[in-house]
């Protein structure tokens, strides 16, 4: 977690408070983002979020009307599109609808004004880079492609004009699964090769920790979260960011004690539980402590181990998942909490647990994320 | 069951049916109120005139050898020189109105409406509105002499610049409403691809809004261009009869110069002429997806 303090070189789109409205609406909210050089950094959050709106800030689609937008170092904030070092892949790829493959993809390097032979060398090149054979789709036009091929025209025409920071606007959204879990490891691995900085929007928790070095989690206009998708998903800073990636079961109380690096919560029912001692956890304090599912166990209410909180419960349903096998507790203030257990193969060694058993479910007082007030 | 569902589910199961019940009324309105006359006049074309109007049968090419005279062929030219000059005209002013009302967010519905406003009025009467305007002692002489930029009234009306501006003016909403359909149509996401990828305003015009708003252009210049060619209201009403085009010598030959047979012969002429537009539009439509359209 400790960042080796990056040289402002480094640093390719900085946002510093930037703000966009729309008449009353603040799509986007004071935010500051930095993106490192040949980064893959995701902006993940649901639909208007400002996700989308953070991405054309960098485009110079819209400019802020608060804050200043970085590209390379440069103040950019009133210049064009076609005066940054940007290019763009569309939600819905905006492909030239009159142009055949060749026309859309050499379209950037027409208007740079690059040689009739040099934008034939670089449209083959490109289309090679997104695995288009040229000979066979070159002269296709964009209605006799689909949407996968599409998708990779569109990656090519913004590829080929070799920016310094690609951004996508969830370009994998009109593709089915399988494709889709195909495409996220090529832009992953095209990253990598190409050295150039993408910055992926998306709205799938899933694609957002596959692919990226950095996710930036947006809710309601603001950066809710920046950090590696392992930071992310284990250390989730508020309610908003554990729910919204994976699942979570959030256990509310007030601080009783502290005693040294372990804390006592109280909850409303009088029931206990202690969580690590974090920075602002003092007695008398409300507290919200979120769990990822995997990291609870069931047991037999008199089998406890020490070590661990427990909360009593009744078996509501058991969900077969394939990999895992969920749990739902019904606790006594009457949520169900959600167990993920491996599945170590039901036919030999099943789980224990029927609806209606009588529970408790731990979990070690250190696997739990003390949550911030949003 | 009632009896208009049992029927309508009856033509479900019978698509050819259902089709033919569906054309049938207008197939038949065209064959006998189109095809007909056509059909009738087509043969006048080429029987002899008769005397107080009419035909008296026979055959003759003559009608035809007729508009061969260097008199009709000058009316022939002009006609032409005038509906092309209308229709590029009317593209050079009606594009960009219907560019900026594809633009105006929600005054769009209140342009369009003041576009089609005047298609309210009896075509008739806005042609003599445009007399008031144009003639010696009208509108626009009046301003002229009593902001002295002129000493004596201009010459307006009965000029081919009178017989132009009328013929623009009342078909600039066909060329506005098709063009406008087009450019409402375009993606504006299109347009920021291009901007992304490095076109300034002046090149998305012309790579990306021009060619995709093309079927457009083709559709209200031939909408322009076919009715101004057979226009006759405007020409005699505004160009005098030193102005005749061939719609104004038509309408003469069944009225006043009672020759059937030789407005028959023009009329066919003149829809030669437009076949020939027609198919060259097909032409450009069916061309059209590797140039111009979506």
């Amino acid at each position: 977690m400790t960042d080796t303090g990056p040289q402002s070189s480094d640093l390719v789109v900085q946002l510093s408070r930037a703000s966009k409205r729309f008449g009353t609406v603040t799509a986007v909210d004071a935010v500051s983002l930095d993106i490192r050089r040949g980064e893959f950094f995701s902006l993940l959050g649901p639909s208007g979020c400002g996700k989308t709106t953070t991405l054309r800030l960098v485009a110079g689609l819209e400019e802020p009307d608060d804050g200043d937008v970085r590209l390379l170092g440069e103040v950019v904030n009133r210049r064009r599109p076609y005066e940054r070092p940007v290019a763009m892949v569309f939600q819905n790829y905006a492909l030239f609808p009159h142009l055949d493959v060749r026309r859309n993809v050499a379209f950037g390097l027409e208007q740079r004004r690059v040689p009739a032979d040099r934008i034939r060398e670089r449209v083959r090149r490109a289309l090679g880079l997104v695995r288009l054979d040229p000979d066979t789709y070159a002269r296709r036009m964009p209605s006799q492609l689909s949407g996968g091929q599409r998708q990779r025209v569109a990656l090519a025409r913004a590829l080929v004009i070799e920016p310094a920071i690609l951004l996508l606007d969830e370009p994998l959204g009109a593709i089915d699964l399988k494709l889709r879990k195909e495409m996220q490891l090529e832009l992953k691995a095209l990253n990598r090769q190409l050295g150039i900085t993408f910055v992926y929007v998306t709205h799938d928790q899933e694609e957002a920790l596959t692919m990226s070095d950095r996710i930036a989690v947006m809710n309601q206009g603001r950066v809710a979260q920046v950090g590696t998708p392992a930071e992310i998903y284990e250390n989730p800073r508020t309610a908003f960011v554990a729910d919204f990636i994976g699942e979570c079961n959030f256990f509310d109380g007030t601080v009783a004690e502290r005693d040294g690096a372990v804390a006592t919560v109280a909850r409303d029912d009088g029931l206990r539980f202690r969580i690590p001692a974090v920075n602002g956890v003092a007695p008398g304090r409300a507290v919200r402590i979120a769990v990822r599912p995997e990291w609870h166990d069931v047991w037999r209410p008199d089998e406890v181990p020490p070590a661990e909180n427990a909360l009593p419960g009744v078996v509501r349903d058991v969900v077969y998942l394939g990999e895992t096998v969920h749990v739902l507790v019904r606790l006594p203030e009457g949520a169900d909490a959600r167990v993920a257990l491996r599945n170590e193969g039901q036919l030999t060694k099943p789980v224990p647990w029927r609806a209606g058993d009588q529970v408790a479910i731990g979990w070690l007082p250190e696997d739990c994320q003390v949550l911030e007030e949003e | 069951m009632s009896g208009a569902r049992r029927l309508l589910a009856g033509l479900n199961r019978r698509p050819q049916l259902a089709a033919a019940s569906l054309l049938g009324p207008g197939t038949l309105w065209l064959l006998l109120f189109f095809f007909v006359p056509i059909a009738v006049v087509f043969a006048y074309s080429f029987m002899t005139r008769g005397v107080y109007g009419g035909v008296t049968g026979g055959f003759t090419l003559e009608h035809y050898r007729r508009f061969l005279d260097p008199l009709y062929l000058g009316v022939f030219r002009r006609t032409v020189t005038l509906a092309v000059s209308c229709t590029v005209l009317c593209l050079v002013v009606g594009y960009p109105v219907a560019y900026t009302i594809a633009r105006a967010g929600r005054w769009k519905n209140l342009l369009l409406f003041l576009v089609v406003v005047p298609l309210w009025t009896s075509f008739l009467v806005r042609t003599y509105a445009l007399i008031f305007l144009l003639r010696d002692t009208g509108f626009v002489n009046a301003v002229l002499l009593a902001l002295g930029v002129v000493r004596e009234p201009l010459v307006l009306l009965y000029t081919p610049g009178a017989v132009l501006a009328g013929l623009v003016y009342g078909y600039l909403p066909l060329m506005v409403l098709p063009i406008y359909v087009s450019l409402e149509k375009l993606d504006p996401t299109l347009l920021e691809a291009a901007e992304v990828l490095g076109a300034r305003p002046l090149a998305r015009f012309w790579r990306i809004t021009l060619p995709l708003s093309a079927p457009g252009v083709v559709a209200g210049a031939m909408l322009v261009f076919i009715p101004a060619l057979g226009a006759f209201l405007t020409p005699d009403l505004l160009g005098g009869a030193k102005q005749m085009m061939v719609g104004t010598l038509v309408q003469n030959q069944f009225g006043a110069a009672r020759n059937w047979p030789f407005g028959s012969a023009a009329s066919f002429i003149l829809m030669a002429v437009v076949l020939v537009a027609v198919l060259a539009y097909l032409r450009l439509r069916d061309r059209a997806p590797m140039e111009a359209v979506a």
